[in-house]
């Protein structure tokens, strides 16, 4: 049977052959290619750590505006709550003020009214003693002549007289 | 990934296929010319002229499967066409090159050599006497032509450096960035070696060792054997499916599993863990089983890749020589088969495309699991036990 005889040349060719094929892809080849395979793997899982970890941080970063933002919000309106207390007190500070003047100037009024009021009647007072005498005067003129009608009506003038 | 491989497959066929058909006519028309040639030699040297007459399918199909020291491409208005290739003898410490051109394709004697034709030497060149009669008494030379077999190893190796030299360029040339042209091409096969192969045989600590190696022989084997699917000059010869390349590739893996073997291996081999003490003592038979095991594993890797490729040749011209088999009745009836031989032929080759690639995956994967065995730490013995036996 050639077809399973072993040749010395073939064998010898072929373990030479393979054997520098083996040294020269194991150097120049395998190493490398392997080198750069597993070089080329992690620095793809590096790249895709790093976009997991900036996904993260994007989603942390927007946590965080979130956030902010609700702060931000509160904060105005407190600062809103704020002003309309301010604005409501200033109006009722405004209008105790004001009616306190009111008040002040009614009463001013009030107290001039009774002083006219106290100087219109001793005004009239003295006009009406006035036109009295005038009247006593001429009904004296007339009833002088009569002592005793003169006395009653003295008297009775008297008590006419008091008015107040 | 073998999905991947698959695809990548599919579309190597794709090409193969186109290839094959325009391949199988030129096959045809080889096989045709080796009839008339057959028998127009042996028309003169035998006397029975209707015997001679006859295609020997046989002897056709040994001739393209064993070595040679001229490589034959077609025959030419009855002469055969052929490369000659150089002679190199050691005889008795004499260094000898010719060129085998000068034997006139085994017809003549040259300097007192010449191709013996038949008998327990055949093909092979023996010494000749003065008359030119074979010389019996004298040694056969030692033969170190390069023979076609050789030549169509240089050419495979010289494929295979062109390749991953360049595709090695290529990775420290562009770091770090997507696999590009011919880097497209071996890194799906690369990465099949690593992770499906290396990685799980061997185990993540100490796979990196036998990269180098693994990945060698599962290219060489692979490219070698799609080399040998195409019909004509370049390819075409049964390299991987020579006893003494696979012999080689199975020593290599034999020495490194024996070299980087460590304690609790060996002392799986003398003294195996499991087993009751009386296969041991007196009669050692588990140690002389190991030991055999020992031996028969590169046996079988050896036989495993001769016997597959070769197979594959032998049906194919089988399929082939059909036609002329057929031919020899009646041309008619020669032509009448030819589609269904050539419809066959091209379902082998399709076949051999896909024996190609799980022959070279069969031989890295079970080097590696061999490697596995050295390197394994047996932790505990019992749960690990034995490993998968092929």
């Amino acid at each position: 049977m050639e077809l399973v005889k072993v040749d010395i040349g073939l064998l010898f060719w072929m373990t030479l052959t393979f054997g520098i094929l083996l040294f020269i892809l194991g150097k120049y080849a395998w190493k490398p290619i392997m080198k750069m395979l597993h070089e080329r793997e992690e620095s793809i899982d590096k790249a895709l750590n790093a976009a997991e970890d900036a996904k993260k941080e994007m989603l942390k970063l927007k946590a965080g505006n979130e956030q902010l933002l609700l702060e931000a919000k509160e904060e105005r309106d407190a600062l809103l709550r704020d002003a309309r207390k301010v604005k409501e007190s200033i109006i009722e500070e405004a209008r105790a003020k004001a009616n306190e003047e009111a008040n002040r100037i009614i009463e001013n009024a009030r107290e001039s009214i009774q002083y006219e009021k106290l100087a219109a009647i001793n005004d009239l007072k003295n006009q009406i003693a006035s036109i009295s005498i005038e009247i006593a005067e001429k009904l004296l003129g007339q009833e002088l002549s009569n002592k005793e009608k003169q006395k009653e009506l003295t008297e009775k003038l008297l008590k006419e007289v008091k008015i107040n | 990934m073998i999905r991947k491989l698959l695809k990548n497959l599919k579309l190597t066929s794709a090409f193969f296929g186109v290839f094959l058909t325009l391949a199988l006519s030129v096959q045809a028309t080889e096989v045709d010319t080796l009839m008339h040639r057959d028998s127009a030699t042996s028309a003169e040297k035998v006397d029975s002229a209707a015997s001679a007459q006859e295609f020997n399918a046989g002897e056709m199909i040994i001739e393209h499967i064993i070595d040679s020291h001229e490589w034959h491409i077609c025959n030419w208005h009855g002469e055969p066409v052929s490369i000659p290739l150089p002679v190199i003898l050691l005889d008795e410490g004499k260094l000898v090159v010719f060129s085998s051109g000068h034997f006139k394709h085994g017809e003549e004697a040259y300097q007192g050599y010449k191709l013996e034709e038949d008998g327990p030497n055949k093909g092979k060149i023996v010494k000749v006497k003065e008359d030119g009669t074979i010389n019996e008494e004298a040694k056969v030379p030692l033969d170190f032509s390069i023979t076609k077999a050789v030549l169509s190893l240089f050419i495979g190796v010289a494929l295979i450096l062109i390749i991953f030299l360049s595709a090695a360029k290529r990775y420290t040339a562009n770091p770090n960035r997507a696999p590009k042209g011919i880097q497209s091409v071996v890194e799906p096969l690369i990465l099949f070696v690593r992770d499906d192969i290396a990685i799980p045989a061997i185990g993540k600590a100490k796979y990196m060792k036998y990269m180098p190696y693994l990945l060698t022989i599962f290219f060489f084997i692979f490219i070698n054997n799609l080399l040998g699917l195409i019909p004509f000059f370049p390819g075409g010869v049964n390299l991987t499916g020579n006893l003494a390349i696979t012999m080689v590739m199975a020593i290599f893996t034999f020495l490194i599993t024996t070299f980087s073997g460590n304690r609790s291996y060996w002392v799986h081999i003398v003294n195996t863990p499991g087993v009751p003490w009386w296969l041991k003592i007196p009669i050692p038979l588990m140690p002389i089983v190991e030991i055999i095991g020992l031996i028969t594993k590169p046996f079988v890797l050896m036989v495993r890749l001769f016997a597959n490729i070769t197979a594959g040749h032998i049906i194919l011209l089988g399929f082939m020589s059909l036609i002329f088999i057929f031919g020899g009745m009646a041309a008619w009836i020669g032509f009448a088969v030819s589609p269904v031989s050539i419809l066959f032929g091209v379902f082998m080759s399709l076949l051999e495309l896909l024996v190609a690639f799980i022959q070279a995956y069969v031989f890295a994967l079970l080097s590696a699991i061999y490697f596995g065995m050295a390197v394994e730490e047996h932790h505990n013995e019992h749960a690990e036990g034995h490993e998968i036996q092929h």
